[in-house]
């Protein structure tokens, strides 16, 4: 994969633009391609266009799932905008981002600068790729699973937590993690911290491979610290992993349902909610289909224009790069 | 246009990202052509400074600190609900108890929740490649018009999150009586997978070498021979990344199994789970012994595929 990114790389410009109806075979029209194109187009209307385009008509209606659903205009909408329950979910899809993307990726690159710098230099790569592998382990796990095995250790009466606060004479420390509205947002953003934690190290450790270590040679020599080569080496030259990996993760944390649904259910009250689980409670807690299709459609209206103004900025900062 | 560039980035990037243990083989080798830079010395290690054992020892703490709940799922899973009670949960058993394991796993009826994880994620996978080589070949090789804008949409398709399909595809599935059907969850997945892999596929394809397609043309073959004896050869590296990845990210799905696999024996492995916790049955150290469960399968695959990945990914590099 490193491979597809470095020789994208070099010739940034794809020679064939053009579209001049002939593909990549010389003499060959592409106009008889399309029979290929057609089982995906179908699938595609079929599961994501016609249900998503549906979703967004359910908005303005109101449904219970039986009866067809009945129009209401922009009624759901403007409740919407008045529900203190739908702003808290996405006050927390904020905390989610401070646990997904912020403390990920800010960790992941001073611990992918030093694996690489350091440990793999001065230790070995076999250290370095085992450091990392560790880092990655819970990534692999599905969330909610990922969930339970830190809910397991959480547990209010008799939990890892507590007991081992317990015997070190932290007793007073004791707390019902996840059932207090105080610490229950906390301990979520705790799971996800760890969930996510090796995605950023392992692509910036990839990313790293560009640099020619000559550079960190270099640099030592000139006295730069540690922290003056991991800025204006390290981070400079892996500026589009950076980008990728705060897009995707923000995304992602846009996105969290497992956890929630399997540790906390969105409370005590609203402690928990996110914008996904609420819609899910509508949908078929509530029967308030048109709501929940409200609440759906919204976060995917946030969604949509998060991933168009990250491309835009990291367009604006490739062209700026591009014109020093 | 720009955009466009910027997309195709995205998702050259994304590949490793979720990739990880991908690229654990290349690490070495840059490693080692460190170590062999010209220079005193030349092992890894010549120039120690205690700095630089201070800086290893954060980072093998940062690495426990990740790997505790692991281990003590692990060790909890053995022990009695006393034993647990009275030694606490960082102690190793007193003696191996396997009830709360065995208990779960009637209780779960484990060996049909991995039959069905497995039977589903296998299926998306190898359907979504086979859909992600057909959308990619007209896209990438056959380059059919508005392949921009169809690529935009698989994009679109691949980042919408799955709430906002949710219930019209339960209402679909449920009147076509596919609900709580693993096919209605094959189908689905398959679609899903399959709009990142096209639009990965597509900017693979669109790179491919020139000389080797008209090579092929010049023998006579047709677009699907092409298809089949030459683009599927050459890129057979990328397509079994994105089979194991694929398989993976499927295993992992919960939000649509959960809502269409009502009943238990269609269940998954993170659905079944999932749904038992705070079950009458399970006690402490059975809860435990949940949690490694589910554990257990993505670990093995984490071993299993990450030499296939390594393979697969040096293979493309000595191309």
């Amino acid at each position: 994969m490193a491979v597809t990114l470095a020789a994208r790389r070099t010739a940034p410009r794809r020679p064939d633009r053009r579209s001049d109806g002939m593909s990549a075979i010389s003499g060959v029209r592409s106009s008889g391609f399309w029979f290929y194109l057609i089982p995906g187009l179908l699938l595609f209307t079929f599961i994501i266009f016609i249900p998503l385009v549906w979703n967004v008509y359910l908005s303005f209606t109101d449904w219970r799932g039986i009866r067809p659903p009945e129009f209401i205009g922009l009624e759901n909408w403007i409740e919407l905008l008045g529900d203190a329950k739908f702003w808290a979910s996405f006050r927390n899809s904020l905390a989610m981002i401070v646990a997904m993307v912020i403390v990920p990726t800010l960790l992941g690159l001073v611990l992918a600068a030093l694996l690489f710098d350091v440990i793999g230099r001065k230790f070995g790569g076999r250290v370095a790729s085992f450091l990392r592998a560790t880092y990655y382990l819970p990534q692999i796990l599905p969330v909610a699973i990922a969930a339970i095995v830190i809910g397991w250790i959480l547990r209010p009466d008799n939990g890892a937590l507590n007991t081992v606060l317990e015997s070190v004479g932290l007793g007073e420390l004791q707390h019902n993690w996840l059932g207090s509205p105080d610490t229950a947002m906390l301990s979520i953003m705790f799971v996800m911290v760890w969930v996510q934690i090796g995605y950023p190290v392992v692509i910036f450790m990839a990313a790293l491979q560009r640099v020619d270590p000559e550079l960190y040679e270099a640099a030592e020599l000139d006295g730069a610290s540690w922290f003056q080569r991991f800025r204006f080496i390290t981070v400079s030259a892996i500026r589009p992993e950076i980008f990728v990996v705060t897009l995707t993760c923000t995304i992602a944390a846009l996105k969290v349902f497992g956890p929630i649904y399997a540790l906390t259910g969105g409370g005590p009250g609203t402690a928990t909610i996110v914008p996904s689980y609420y819609s899910y409670i509508e949908f078929f807690q509530s029967q308030q289909v048109g709501y929940g299709a409200t609440i759906s459609t919204a976060l995917t209206i946030v969604v949509v224009v998060v991933a168009i103004g990250f491309i835009r900025l990291q367009v604006r900062s490739e062209r700026a790069e591009g014109q020093r | 246009m720009s955009d466009i560039k910027i997309e195709n980035q995205t998702t050259d990037a994304a590949l490793p990202a979720g990739a990880s243990a991908a690229d654990a083989g290349t690490v070495p080798l840059v490693a080692s052509r460190v170590a062999r830079r010209p220079g005193r010395g030349g092992a890894p290690g010549s120039r120690r400074t205690r700095r630089d054992w201070v800086w290893l020892g954060l980072a093998i703490v940062f690495g426990l600190l990740v790997a505790i709940p692991f281990f003590i799922i692990l060790v909890n899973s053995f022990k009695s609900p006393t034993d647990y009670n009275t030694s606490g949960p960082l102690l190793l058993p007193k003696e191996l108890y396997f009830d709360g394991i065995v208990t779960f796993w009637n209780r779960v009826d484990f060996p049909e929740k991995l039959w069905n994880s497995f039977l589903i994620a296998g299926s998306v996978a190898v359907l979504a490649v086979a859909l992600s080589v057909l959308n990619a070949f007209a896209l990438g090789i056959g380059r059919v018009k508005y392949r921009t804008g169809i690529l935009l949409l698989f994009l679109l398709a691949d980042l919408i999150p799955q709430e906002a399909l949710l219930y019209p595809l339960y209402y679909m599935f449920k009147s076509v009586g596919l609900y709580d059907t693993q096919l209605a969850i094959i189908i689905i997945f398959t679609v899903i997978q399959a709009a990142f892999g096209t639009y990965l596929l597509s900017s693979v394809f669109g790179t491919f070498p020139r000389e080797v397609l008209e090579a092929a043309a010049l023998d006579g073959a047709g677009k699907f021979r092409t298809l089949v004896r030459v683009v599927l050869p050459i890129s057979k590296g990328t397509l079994s990344v994105l089979l194991i990845f694929f398989f993976i990210w499927t295993w992992n799905e919960f939000l649509i199994p959960l809502t269409f696999l009502v009943s238990n024996e269609n269940q998954t492995v993170p659905v079944a789970i999932t749904l038992l916790q705070g079950d009458r049955l399970m006690d402490v150290t059975t809860t435990s012994a949940s949690a490694l469960l589910g554990v257990i399968p993505t670990l093995i695959f984490f071993l299993i595929f990450q030499r296939t990945l390594t393979r697969g990914i040096t293979a493309g590099a000595v191309k």
